[in-house]
């Protein structure tokens, strides 16, 4: 079939079953909008800026488990993706990017929105290339939805000369990929399952560290089982939370910085670390020398260079989580393991998370009853600070998918923008509760009205403490309370600001508030915008001092 | 430090370089020489890259130059018998009186003369390592004008190579 490259181009995305495509329109997309002007299956989100647009995809793409898809124009629009992307790679979230470029003869000119977006993006990316032969169009984008959403998956940017996009070719979809430098392996190596049975067989103190692979390979199930069948305590990463059931017995919560006490504890004791899908960040880990110092370590993860990067492995096993749990539950033989969840169960009841609810409304405690209205059936997205480690903490997370967060990068500004493509992503009927802080929020609060011209139902919690509250937190622990440029001085009425944007509005000051007003929010069919002012004082805690290992945390007095 | 040679065949594609020196870069890996050049195939392209570093290193190294999709097959040869060359060429002041002395130089590192100038000559000169540098600390003496070396380029001894498996052959050109 003839036809120009950006119509080729739309009939890529609907072969790849795309419904959703997140942009912002210009010049050097022209060609590009007006192929979408003429499809009736892919839906076009009109963001407000294109770091926006990203972090939709984001969002899109971490709910639904699909490739998020995000285009956006030459020079500054490409640009303004940066921050997105490179949140995207750090989370290894499946994202094909598509900008526009200026035509193929100008480029290297410094042309009017001219920018060498391919070089720009070359370490954040799982991939890119410059489309510079118009009949490579259909495989280029056939490889990139496979490269971004298979392996560890990451994302592919494709920048596209206008006049490249222009150009007519015969279109004909590659029904396979051929990538020679490409090959993921899924398939643990069977010798190695059954060392890993083996030393499951003779732990006397085994533990599970989850992390954001087992959710990436949809192995929640599975995880369940092997935990259950090893009698073995599961503690999650930031980003493996939600990969586990957050009311079982087994689980220990998050560990690292901001994690429990009796997960950190644990991981201390433990004889054997069986690490699925988790990269030892330095969140977590913290010293090394201190981190599961009496441990056999297990790393199963599908990227060989997250294995024996940050600490040493006494059994490295490539492949996928799902498929190798699957492969490793019959080789597992039940051992009582009595003594050591007596153990857990002890190190639970000493130290339990804690907070004083001595005077205001503590921000705990709205997240507290924010899992009492939901228990856990909703989507939790957050903004980063300390409102996103006190969702961490408080919420139980209890299906695949429903925590939205960005950990790698910890980037102020994802929350709003990611709430849309989750509210996209979610089943209908799923609530979609964005947890963000007040300086967060204001990074991408535009995006408020992308939210509105598309009807989503996005209940808005602002946990409101006049302040960039966890750069004060550090200052108040690294600078001797030096509060520099971490309190606002101004801001904003953030009621008549939602309102303005047609989001019923209320502001919680007290418990009851959020007693009486939070279900009613929750339950209401539209929008809303809760304003929470909370003390600006709070820390977040527990919390592992710098340098210090995992088990020496400073807790809630 | 133990200095590994890897021998990496990569998509001929544009920016191929681009990825794997940006790589070096940002993930702090020390070059100690790179030569690139295409094989006997027009679509593949063979880096001969030198690297400083312990075991953990150079297998982070290689872990992650396996993660850039243009890269198709990647050998640690260092362990290996292979035969390594570079290709030095000097330029080095000699007034007339001092040429047959310097060709007699020459002649001991079967170097040959490419140009002559009023006051230089310039030599080129093939070898491994040890042996470019021993020519250039000879050459040093009468005044090095210029000095390129092209880095170095290695083959496995023997009946083994370093080549596209069959399927790989097989997958022609992708994006
Ligand atoms: C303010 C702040 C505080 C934080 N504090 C903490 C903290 O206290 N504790 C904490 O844990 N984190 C914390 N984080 C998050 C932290 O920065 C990291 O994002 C997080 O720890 C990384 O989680 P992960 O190891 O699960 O890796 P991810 O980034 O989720 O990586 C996933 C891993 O799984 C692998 N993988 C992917 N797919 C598969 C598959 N199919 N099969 C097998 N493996 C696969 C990947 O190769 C990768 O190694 C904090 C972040 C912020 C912003
Ligand atoms: C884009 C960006 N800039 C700066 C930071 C550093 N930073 C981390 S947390 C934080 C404060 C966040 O404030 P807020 O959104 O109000 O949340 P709070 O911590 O008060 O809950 C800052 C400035 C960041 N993570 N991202």
């Amino acid at each position: 079939m003839e036809m120009t490259v950006a119509e080729a181009l739309v009939e890529c995305l609907e072969r790849e079953n795309v419904e959703v495509v997140f942009g912002y329109p210009g010049g050097a997309v022209l060609p590009l909008y007006d192929a979408l002007y003429h499809s009736t299956r892919i839906r076009h989100v009109l963001v407000r800026h294109e770091q926006g647009g990203v972090h939709a995809a984001d969002g899109y793409a971490r709910v639904s488990g699909k490739v998020g898809v995000c285009i956006a124009t030459s020079g500054p629009g490409a640009t303004n993706l940066v921050t997105g992307i490179a949140n995207a790679y750090m989370d290894s979230v499946p994202l094909v990017l598509f900008t526009g470029q200026v035509p193929t003869i100008q480029i290297g000119t410094d042309a009017f929105q001219e920018v060498d977006i391919t070089g720009i993006t070359l370490p954040i990316t799982k991939h890119n290339c410059l489309l510079k032969d118009p009949s490579k169009l259909a495989i280029v984008v056939k490889n990139a939805f496979h490269i971004a959403s298979t392996g560890r998956p990451g994302p592919v940017l494709i920048d596209i000369p206008k006049d490249v996009a222009q150009a007519r070719i015969s279109f004909k979809y590659p029904s396979t990929v051929r990538l020679r430098g490409y090959k993921p392996t899924y398939k643990g190596h069977p010798a190695k399952i059954n060392e890993i049975a083996k030393l499951i067989g003779k732990a006397k103190r085994p533990i599970i560290y989850a992390g954001g692979g087992v959710l990436a390979s949809n192995a929640s199930e599975e995880l369940l089982k092997f935990a259950e069948a090893i009698s073995a305590p599961v503690t999650n990463t930031f980003m493996g939370l939600a990969g586990f059931p957050g009311d079982h017995p087994l689980f220990l919560g998050m560990l690292g910085l901001h994690g429990t006490r009796y997960a950190n504890l644990a991981i201390t004791e433990c004889d054997l670390l069986i690490g699925l899908g988790a990269r030892f960040d330095d969140r977590v880990v913290m010293n090394i020398t201190s981190f599961a110092p009496h441990a056999t370590v297990v790393h199963i993860d599908i990227d060989p260079a997250e294995i024996g990067k940050v600490i040493a492995t006494n059994v490295p096993l490539v492949g996928d989580v799902k498929l190798i749990l699957k492969e490793l539950l019959p080789l597992i033989e039940k051992v009582d393991r009595s003594e050591w969840l007596e153990r857990i169960k002890s190190l639970k009841a000493q130290y339990p998370l804690s907070y004083n609810r001595d005077s205001g409304l503590k921000p705990q405690f709205i997240i507290e009853q924010l899992w009492n209205c939901t228990k856990g059936d909703a989507v939790i997205v957050t903004d980063v600070g300390q409102h996103q480690m006190w969702v961490a903490q408080y919420y139980h997370f209890k299906k695949p998918r429903t925590l939205v967060s960005s950990g790698g990068l910890g980037c102020m500004g994802f929350g709003l923008p990611a709430s849309v493509g989750a509210a996209l992503a979610a089943h209908p009927g799923c609530k979609v509760v964005l947890v963000t802080g007040d300086g967060s929020i204001q990074m991408t609060i535009q995006e408020l009205a992308t939210m509105m011209e598309q009807g989503l139902s996005v209940k808005i919690i602002l946990f409101n403490n006049s302040a960039l509250g966890m750069v004060r937190q550090l200052q108040q622990y690294y600078c001797q309370g030096r509060h520099m440029a971490t309190h606002f001085q101004f801001h904003p009425d953030f009621e008549i600001l939602a309102k303005a944007y047609g989001i019923p509005a209320y502001t919680f000051r007290t418990e009851e508030d959020v007693i009486k007003g939070l279900p009613e929010v929750l339950e209401s069919p539209g929008p809303a915008f809760v304003n929470c002012i909370i003390p600006p004082e709070e820390n977040v805690l527990p919390m592992v001092p710098i340098g210090k290992g995992i088990s020496e945390t400073i807790e809630c007095e | 430090m133990e200095k590994h040679t890897l021998s990496v065949l990569v998509e001929n594609s544009p920016g191929v370089l681009t990825r794997v020196a940006g790589l070096f870069a940002r993930r702090g890996f020390n070059i100690d020489s790179l030569a690139v050049g295409r094989t006997d195939r027009d679509d593949v392209s063979r880096m001969t890259i030198v690297v400083e570093g312990d075991k953990p290193l150079i297998e982070q190294v290689t872990k992650q130059l396996h993660k850039l999709i243009d890269v198709i097959k990647i050998s640690n040869i260092t362990e290996d018998e292979y035969v390594d060359r570079e290709l030095v060429m000097i330029k080095v002041a000699a007034e007339p009186s001092q040429r047959v002395e310097i060709m007699h130089i020459a002649g001991i590192f079967r170097a040959r003369v490419v140009d002559l100038g009023s006051k230089t000559m310039t030599f080129e000169c093939t070898g491994n390592e040890g042996k470019i540098n021993a020519f250039e600390e000879s050459l040093r003496p009468y005044g090095i004008k210029e000095l390129v070396r092209t880095g170095k380029i290695a083959m496995l001894r023997g009946s083994k190579f370093v080549a596209l498996s069959l399927a790989q052959a097989r997958e022609a050109e992708s994006a």
